[in-house]
């Protein structure tokens, strides 16, 4: 069984719609601890503001992540799922994140290098850097595009398992055994993205 | 690399995709979910489907079609036309769109922008501007007006001061039709698009008037649009997003390639 975290930051259907198309059909999604806790896999996905997890926190939902993170059940988070397995976000400085991975996201500059930078960061950019060891990212060939829409980022860090440029380079995808996180949005990111969901489905 | 977005457009109106020039004299092009996965398959970033005559007939958005078209489409898929309400919205959502335009809606009450963006996030909700020039104008494109109802209706907001407004209250992108170019294959407007997209942080995507491949590029290198979007040049077989994509990047634009 697949639990899909639902912590009412957007919309789910599209994640549910493309894990089914990649024949995934035991989905359950959640708000209960105990649906995490007997998952063989976990996905958080979440697009809005980082504000948004700290419902996770008051339904219990850090603690039984922090648990099957441990016991080695695959976990994927997306976009803002990603976001909150660092330490925090200057987004909500006051929410904590899950701080699996080192490090807070933070804001795209205004400008970079000279020259003003738009934000959010909207449309297809490609993942660079792409560790030779990530089983998330198998088959994933460097420079493929991938779909974005955010705001705040990710730094780079020894888990880093993907960079993207923009404003400076940022984790696009990280991983240290089962706990993976994408920046993008696989759900929407045609054969690159759906293959980055198959890997995970095949864990 | 951050690459510029081609986006397809469907113009619904009663269940079939249709075409207009100038907002008017409107043709069958075909069933929109076909449309939009040959569109997919063939290289475009992102589709739109727009309801183009929701609004003044007051009646809400085809969640069937909606269904229909986001089954099985795994790029981003934007929804417009008579969406009033945040619960309006959250069906067309909970139907498989990834973000919602809306137009008349938001001139009319703006705080539905911030309504929308609260429960679905920011990236969900495109502000779309039917823009005309200022004719007779001293300055045509910075006294270039805000048009509503399916272009009907003027509203005598200024298109950049809108934008502005649109993005203060929580709007994720603007799309930019220009109403003088749409449907005439002449090119975009590119001042309009610059106009607007030097004026807000925001992504703006430039609409009306795409015929070739030289208009693109045009308006990504002088009107300094995040993305485009097209309608008629794909239905017709005139053109497909991978031979446009080339096109475009040989003139020195990033595009998504191989895709």
């Amino acid at each position: 069984m697949i639990a899909v975290i639902d912590y009412k930051a957007g919309n789910l259907t599209s994640v549910v719609k493309a894990l089914k198309f990649l024949g995934a059909d035991d989905i359950v999604v959640t708000q209960k601890p105990d649906d995490v806790l007997r998952a063989d896999k976990v996905v958080l996905p979440g697009v809005g503001h980082f504000q948004a997890t700290q419902l996770l926190e008051d339904l219990a939902l850090t603690q039984a992540v922090r648990e099957i993170a441990a016991k080695g059940t695959p976990f994927l988070g997306i976009c803002v799922g990603l976001q909150w397995l660092y330490e925090g976000s200057t987004e909500a400085p006051n929410t904590l994140g899950l701080g699996h991975f080192a490090g807070q996201c933070e804001r795209f500059p205004a400008a970079y290098e000279g020259a003003e930078l738009k934000s959010p960061h909207v449309g297809w950019n490609s993942l660079e850097d792409v560790r030779a060891d990530s089983r998330l990212l198998k088959d994933v060939t460097p420079g493929s595009f991938v779909y974005y829409t955010h705001s705040w980022r990710a730094p780079l860090g020894a888990d880093t398992a993907a960079s993207t440029m923009y404003g400076g380079a940022f984790t696009g995808a990280v991983e240290r055994d089962n706990v993976m996180g994408v920046q993008f949005h696989p759900e929407k990111s045609a054969e690159t993205g759906l293959k980055v969901l198959k890997n995970f489905l095949e864990l | 690399m951050l690459t510029k977005r081609i986006i397809a457009c469907l113009d619904v109106r009663g269940g079939r995709v249709v075409k207009g020039i100038q907002f008017v004299d409107i043709i069958d092009a075909g069933d929109p979910a076909e449309l939009a996965h040959r569109h997919a398959a063939a290289g475009a970033d992102e589709i739109v489907l727009l309801d183009i005559t929701a609004t003044h007939e007051g009646r809400g958005t085809l969640l069937e079609t909606v269904k229909r078209t986001a089954s099985q489409l795994f790029v981003p898929f934007t929804v417009g036309g008579g969406i009033r309400s945040a619960e309006e919205a959250a069906a067309v959502f909970d139907a498989g769109a990834d973000k919602v335009s809306i137009n008349s809606s938001a001139v009319s009450r703006p705080e539905l922008i911030g309504e929308i963006g609260s429960s679905f996030g920011a990236q969900a909700v495109i502000v779309a501007i039917d823009a005309r020039r200022a004719a007779g104008s001293a300055d045509p494109v910075r006294e270039a007006e805000v048009y509503v109802s399916g272009g009907r209706k003027p509203t005598g907001l200024r298109v950049v001061d809108w934008a502005i407004e649109a993005e203060a209250r929580g709007a994720g992108e603007i799309l930019l039709t220009s109403m003088d170019s749409d449907g005439m294959r002449n090119g975009f407007d590119c001042e309009l698009t610059r106009a607007v997209s030097e004026a807000v942080q925001i992504p703006v995507i430039a609409s009306g008037g795409a015929g070739s491949a030289a208009h693109f590029a045009e308006v990504f290198l002088a009107g300094k649009a995040d993305a485009a979007l097209a309608a008629s040049i794909f239905h017709f077989g005139v053109t497909d997003s991978r031979v446009l994509k080339a096109e475009v990047a040989r003139a020195g634009v990033p595009m998504r390639l191989p895709c």
